[in-house]
């Protein structure tokens, strides 16, 4: 009989009752909308960030992350390959590279870039290459001396498919080591500065400028499913990094090889929480001022309960069950509408791409989608139902506290 | 034997500059089983000391015992305790809980008493049907007639079994013949279940019907009959 008196009561005012809610409605709605555009386009910043060239995971010569230079690069190719094998489970892929920085150069230009060479079927499925193309083709797994590269350097070189284009590094005898490529693809990026930076070519054709035989600069692994986390990422490399027992090589996740995405995440994640405060606290000031109403108006009323024998705690039990019930109604409700509006968005996305040039720098996508996490909707609704049931606790016991007399004569 | 022991009892009030002195050394005796009226004007401190005896206002000084409990001596949680097993209060007005039926506003306090729903349910509703309330379990108070608010009101004050219901002008609302109906329903209750009630009343009505009448004057009992 509890519980219908609580309900009975917050229903007394009703548009009180309903304006409330509204504020709990729109509180919690905002939590799980801006929530999710933000979790979205966290998702989709990390997914770029990964796609470009990064991976889950990587694995390097020890040395190599701090010198990037074909002598920091790893020789046993068959025990890496055994390993991975083993270690990797369903869904993961993998694939080798060789990466170096370079100097590209035609009649027009010349400038620095950073030559990749790459396994093509093997980098499609795991970076942004595969289904990057523009125009001409993607490299071809017998492709000799054919390179890819991005519009934005199509631009700066003045160049075009079927052009030639020489590349110069130091090789791993350090002596000077060019070769001459010719373009067949033009790829596009979320980034103009990628598109400027990398070209791509087989990489046998890499090694074999460089003269590195069967060695190559790094492993990059993609496991199937994306871990905001990092969790998967850190447990996958302790069992890597136990499965090769080589000092020589180092395993790192995403947080470590992008440490800069790794605090932003962070930083991104603390700053919803923040929000999630603000929320409460406007709406925190809404739920006392009701009860703090809806208590003055009954004063007489908790009089005659406490003359009947409630005590002072049954009393604050009642009015924050008045309140418990607001809330659950206010978070269920704005559950629902936060759901919808998420889901009438998440199909299409939405649409950045006129703050693309500026959004880029940033890693921000070009298209938005909305992603809910679950973590984030327990957060807001214990935040608001906890805070709010704490804050009710207030105007509960100043009610509590009245004796039947002095309440009794409050109407 | 007594079911209320007042002694030298004294209650000033301040309100802003003035300072009012309700009660001013009252002694007061009930027995068990007694329906007792005090009587009095307006202001001569009847609600007061009938508050008093309910554990609902605390004196400034003086002994208050009810059932052989010394007032003094409990916690605000010990006299809510005492007022919900052993005594029960029918107020002028303002009695029922709004948003609650008859029904409800009867079972109430047994809710509170830890009364299982079905024996509830089984007392609320004999209780109604002897206040002369059948077929109305279900109505909320602003159903009801002042009357019928005022049965459904001695039903809680004595559905709990109290040893004493203290009734603060009960038939000050209600027109004589209602009042005469509640008043011989009180008295059969008196006289059939040893349940003491005391009165605080200016009404002629409830006076006749009172077996001992205190009258009380600016804090001070100036009259105490056994008729």
């Amino acid at each position: 009989m509890l519980v219908r008196l609580a309900w009975r009561n917050i229903w007394r005012n009703p548009r009180r009752t309903l304006v409330i809610l509204l504020a709990v409605i729109i509180g919690v709605w905002s939590m799980i909308f801006l929530g999710a555009i933000l979790r979205g386009m966290e998702a989709e910043m990390l997914r770029n960030a990964m796609s470009n060239l990064t991976g889950s995971l990587q694995i390097h010569h020890r040395a190599y992350r701090d010198d990037p230079v074909v002598e920091n690069s790893m020789a046993d190719r068959d025990k890496l390959d055994r390993v991975l094998g083993i270690s990797l489970g369903q869904g993961a892929h993998w694939t080798r590279r060789v990466r170096v920085m370079a100097v590209a150069s035609n009649a027009r230009h010349s400038g620095g870039v950073t030559l990749v060479g790459i396994e093509p079927e093997k980098e499609a499925r795991i970076s942004f290459i595969g289904s990057a193309m523009t125009a001409g083709r993607y490299l071809e797994s017998g492709d000799k001396n054919q390179i890819l590269v991005g519009r934005a350097f199509l631009a700066t070189f003045n160049t075009k498919i079927g052009h030639k284009l020489i590349l110069m590094s130091q090789d791993i005898h350090k002596e000077m080591a060019s070769k001459a490529f010719r373009i067949v693809g033009v790829f596009s990026a979320e980034s103009e500065a990628v598109e400027k930076q990398f070209v791509f070519v087989p990489l046998s054709q890499a090694a074999g400028m460089l003269k590195m035989g069967e060695s190559i600069s790094e492993i990059s692994i993609l496991l199937p499913d994306l871990d905001m986390t990092g969790t998967q990422e850190t447990h996958m490399a302790l069992k890597l990094t136990a499965a090769i027992a080589d000092d020589t090589y180092c395993v790192e996740t995403w947080q470590q090889l992008l440490p800069m995405m790794k605090a932003y995440l962070e930083m991104s994640g603390f700053f919803l929480y923040v929000w999630y405060g603000v929320v409460f606290v406007a709406m925190g000031f809404g739920i006392v001022n009701t009860t703090l109403m809806a208590i003055f108006e009954r004063m007489r009323e908790f009089g005659l309960m406490k003359a009947l024998g409630m005590r002072p705690l049954q009393v604050v039990k009642g009015v924050v069950a008045e309140a418990f019930f607001l809330l659950v109604l206010g978070i269920s409700v704005g559950n629902i509408l936060g759901f919808l509006s998420v889901a009438a968005i998440a199909r299409n996305g939405i649409d950045l791409s006129v703050l693309a040039a500026g959004a880029q720098m940033w890693g921000i996508p070009r298209k938005l989608y909305p992603e809910i996490w679950v973590q984030d909707l327990v957060v807001a609704g214990l935040v608001v139902l906890v805070l709010g049931v704490l804050v009710s606790v207030y105007p509960a016991v100043k009610a509590a506290r009245f004796t039947p007399t002095q309440a009794m004569m409050k109407n | 034997m007594a079911m209320v022991e007042i002694k030298d009892i004294k209650k000033t009030y301040h309100q802003g500059n003035v300072t009012v002195e309700a009660l001013r050394g009252i002694d007061l005796t009930v027995d068990t089983g007694a329906f007792v009226a005090l009587a009095g004007p307006s202001g001569s401190g009847k609600t007061t000391l009938l508050n008093i005896m309910g554990g609902l206002d605390l004196p400034d000084s003086g002994i208050v015992i009810v059932d052989n409990n010394e007032f003094s001596r409990m916690t605000q949680a010990d006299l809510a305790a005492l007022r919900l097993h052993k005594i029960g209060f029918v107020f002028q007005a303002y009695n029922l809980i709004p948003v609650l039926s008859a029904i409800e506003n009867v079972e109430y306090v047994m809710l509170l008493q830890g009364v299982p729903a079905t024996e509830r349910h089984d007392r609320a509703t004999a209780i109604l049907d002897d206040v002369g309330l059948e077929g109305k379990y279900n109505r909320r108070p602003a159903e009801l007639s002042g009357g019928q608010q005022q049965r459904v009101a001695v039903a809680r004050a004595i559905v709990s079994g109290p040893a004493i219901v203290l009734a603060d002008e009960p038939t000050a609302n209600l027109d004589s013949k209602t009042g005469e109906g509640l008043l011989l329903m009180m008295k059969k209750m008196n006289k059939e279940k040893q349940v003491t009630f005391i009165f605080s009343t200016h009404d002629s009505m409830v006076i006749d019907y009172a077996r001992r009448l205190v009258t009380i004057k600016d804090g001070r009992i100036v009259n105490d009959e056994t008729k």
